[in-house]
């Protein structure tokens, strides 16, 4: 069976397959929030694996190449962006105010739940970056002392979780101006977040895409003086 | 459209090489978004091939998301161990900085808001 998936053919099939049932039956739950495709998609494929035995590096060897869509799907956040400048061009101290805002609450949030449940200091430096993409929150945790694989992990699961829970959650807040949604979902689940949004506006899109650049950038520059101001 | 997927292929790799080289605090894909922006501000307009492209992309962005977050299912045994904490915790910090984004954000804005636009110079 494993000389099957020496190609991408499997991979890519499997995943492509899932997801399109996980969005079917998200239509069905008319977009319950739990219902979440990329959250199903994920719980269907390590069932998938467990039931079939595939190693999890034959499965993602042979559907990596939708992984490096990720890339060009994250420049291509751009076009959006670029259609709403003259909005943000006006928007520029609230958007730049809730940035400051949300990437310190996020920060100092990690730091602090993670002291509170006894984490080590490697762990604890490994979380402080979660709410932004994957790459820049790699690199901040090599620099600051945590553990880069373990961030990866903890990177994604925000994203999971900003991703399922976040519009419902901005329901519930009251927020319904598509430019607050965006940066908010940008801030605290990066690009996981941004897909999800995407997919209710591209305005929300456009703002979530920024909120996420921006939010790497800023937590890569403020987190090693915040980490020694925490006395880690 | 094929110029489109072009285009975004090679920002993508022209940021990244660039990312690399210089060591930015930036990945490749978020620096490849940012150049793209100042080109198509400073083109004044996007083409459609570009545009029909990107709107592809990103509506399929998700599932782009799934191959590496099945890894962290089955793969992390520090998630593994301690899933429940780790959850928990992330959870109430993703919720806890979303508001705090939100809420932020709308009161800048209800200050800001003035009842009449000034006049064009």
């Amino acid at each position: 069976m494993n000389d099957l998936w020496t190609t991408p053919v499997p991979g890519i099939l499997v995943t492509v397959l899932a997801y399109a049932l996980c969005v079917r039956l998200q239509r069905r739950a008319r977009g319950h929030a739990l219902t979440n495709p990329v959250a199903t998609s994920i719980v269907l494929l390590v069932v998938f694996l467990a039931v079939t035995r595939l190693p999890y590096p034959t499965y993602f060897a042979s559907a990596r190449l939708l992984h490096f869509l990720l890339g060009p799907a994250t420049v291509a956040l751009a076009v959006p962006l670029a259609r709403e400048l003259p909005r943000l061009r006006r928007l520029l101290w609230p958007v730049g105010a809730g940035l400051l805002a949300g990437n310190l609450a996020a920060a100092c949030s990690a730091i602090f739940v993670a002291k509170i449940l006894g984490a080590s200091r490697q762990v604890t430096l490994s979380l402080a970056p979660k709410s932004v993409t994957t790459p820049i929150a790699m690199g901040i945790s090599e620099k600051i002392g945590g553990l880069p694989s373990l961030t990866a992990v903890l990177v994604i699961t925000t994203g999971v979780i900003g991703a399922v829970l976040g519009p419902w959650f901005l329901d519930r807040l009251g927020i319904d101006d598509p430019t607050v949604r965006g940066t908010a979902m940008g801030v605290s689940a990066h690009g996981l977040g941004t897909a999800a949004i995407y997919q209710e506006s591209s305005e929300a899109g456009a703002f979530s895409g920024l909120a996420m650049g921006l939010s790497g950038l800023i937590t890569a520059l403020t987190l090693p003086a915040l980490v020694a101001m925490f006395g880690l | 459209m094929l110029v489109g997927v072009v285009v975004l292929f090679a920002f993508h790799f022209g940021a990244d090489w660039l990312a690399r080289r210089f060591h930015l605090p930036l990945s490749g894909p978020v620096l490849g978004m940012a150049s793209l922006t100042v080109a198509l501000a400073l083109r004044g307009q996007t083409p459609r091939g570009l545009d029909r492209a990107s709107n592809l992309l990103l509506k399929a962005m998700p599932l782009f998301f799934i191959p590496a977050g099945v890894g962290v299912m089955v793969l992390s045994e520090q998630f593994r161990a301690a899933w429940l904490p780790i959850s928990a915790a992330l959870l109430g910090s993703t919720l806890l900085a979303m508001a705090t984004t939100a809420i932020v954000m709308k009161a800048v804005t209800k200050r800001l808001t003035r009842p009449e636009v000034k006049p064009q110079r």
